[in-house]
């Protein structure tokens, strides 16, 4: 689904409460806007995530290039320099499997079908919520599951 | 003023930021995220708020004040201040971005002009109803008391 803030799961079991409180999953923030990695980076932790931020495209490009890795790489569409579509379609060809997620405030749908076609694996509206936290973190399980 | 009544002063002006369209949703989660280990976190947010937005306005003034216009540089400065505005929960500098991207499409000079008004507007009331908050919230902690959520 292209509109990723729709696929909420309203009621949570405790079983995978306790699944998702995580535990050495680890998130790349990209963001140019210090308040927004702030807050990101603020709102990750409280789900036990390990959280790095990247203050533009090319910094995230470069860590990659040294040999970090995450789990989750949170992008933002409207950067300086490289936007997140271009960081997007970078990070692809270099063999980058983590799973990518637009961060926009972008309101058309043609640009975020233009940014999703970059690599993303779903895109939502700034700001992030805590349903769409524990959304990821599921997908991040199944990936996982999927992986081992 | 006693402890008990800060603190009711502080929940009813609280309340009617939320009635009065200041503040939105957003805000309360950021209040959510807000721990004894993190004691300053919306404060240190807002301040960020405060500092990319006044660097925004100041750029949108420069921007309309060219003798031909580059709208598209116009909007993208509007388009980060409404991110980051609703990102806060700032709602009502929100909504004038809405309408202010719409006259940078339309290439509207006076359109945008008005709207730079008025989000010059919208957001120095926010940011002196968001000061006056954190004061009430101080002198609350200044006097012994924990801040009503």
């Amino acid at each position: 689904m292209m509109l990723g803030n729709c696929a909420t799961s309203s009621s949570l079991s405790t079983e995978s409460d306790e699944d998702i409180v995580n535990n050495n999953l680890t998130v790349l923030v990209v963001d140019d806007s210090p308040m927004i990695r702030k807050l990101h980076d603020m709102h990750l932790k409280k789900f036990g995530l390990k959280v790095q931020v990247a203050e533009n495209g090319k910094n995230a490009v470069d860590l990659f290039r040294s040999g970090a890795s995450f789990n989750l790489i949170l992008m933002d569409k409207e950067m300086p320099i490289m936007d997140g579509a271009e960081v997007t379609k970078e990070l692809r060809t270099m063999g980058v499997t983590s799973m990518i997620v637009g961060v926009t405030s972008l309101d058309s749908i043609f640009d975020r079908q233009a940014f999703m076609e970059a690599g993303l694996d779903h895109c939502f509206t700034k700001p992030l919520t805590t349903e769409n936290i524990i959304f990821l973190l599921q997908e991040l399980n199944k990936k996982n599951n999927e992986e081992n | 003023m006693d402890l008990v009544q800060l603190q009711r002063q502080l929940v009813e002006y609280r309340t009617s930021l939320y009635h009065e369209g200041f503040l939105d949703e957003q805000f309360t989660q950021l209040q959510e995220l807000q721990d004894e280990n993190n004691p300053d976190f919306v404060v240190e947010v807002v301040s960020l708020f405060f500092e990319d937005s006044e660097r925004l306005l100041n750029e949108l003034t420069k921007a309309l004040e060219q003798q031909s216009i580059d709208f598209k540089r116009v909007d993208a400065h509007v388009h980060q201040l409404k991110g980051s505005s609703s990102s806060i929960g700032a709602q009502r500098v929100q909504k004038v971005c809405i309408a202010f991207r719409n006259y940078c499409e339309e290439q509207n000079v006076e359109g945008c002009l008005k709207c730079l008004q008025q989000v010059r507007h919208e957001y120095s009331l926010v940011k002196t109803k968001l000061e006056s908050m954190f004061q009430l919230e101080q002198q609350i902690l200044s006097a012994g008391g924990s801040i009503p959520m």
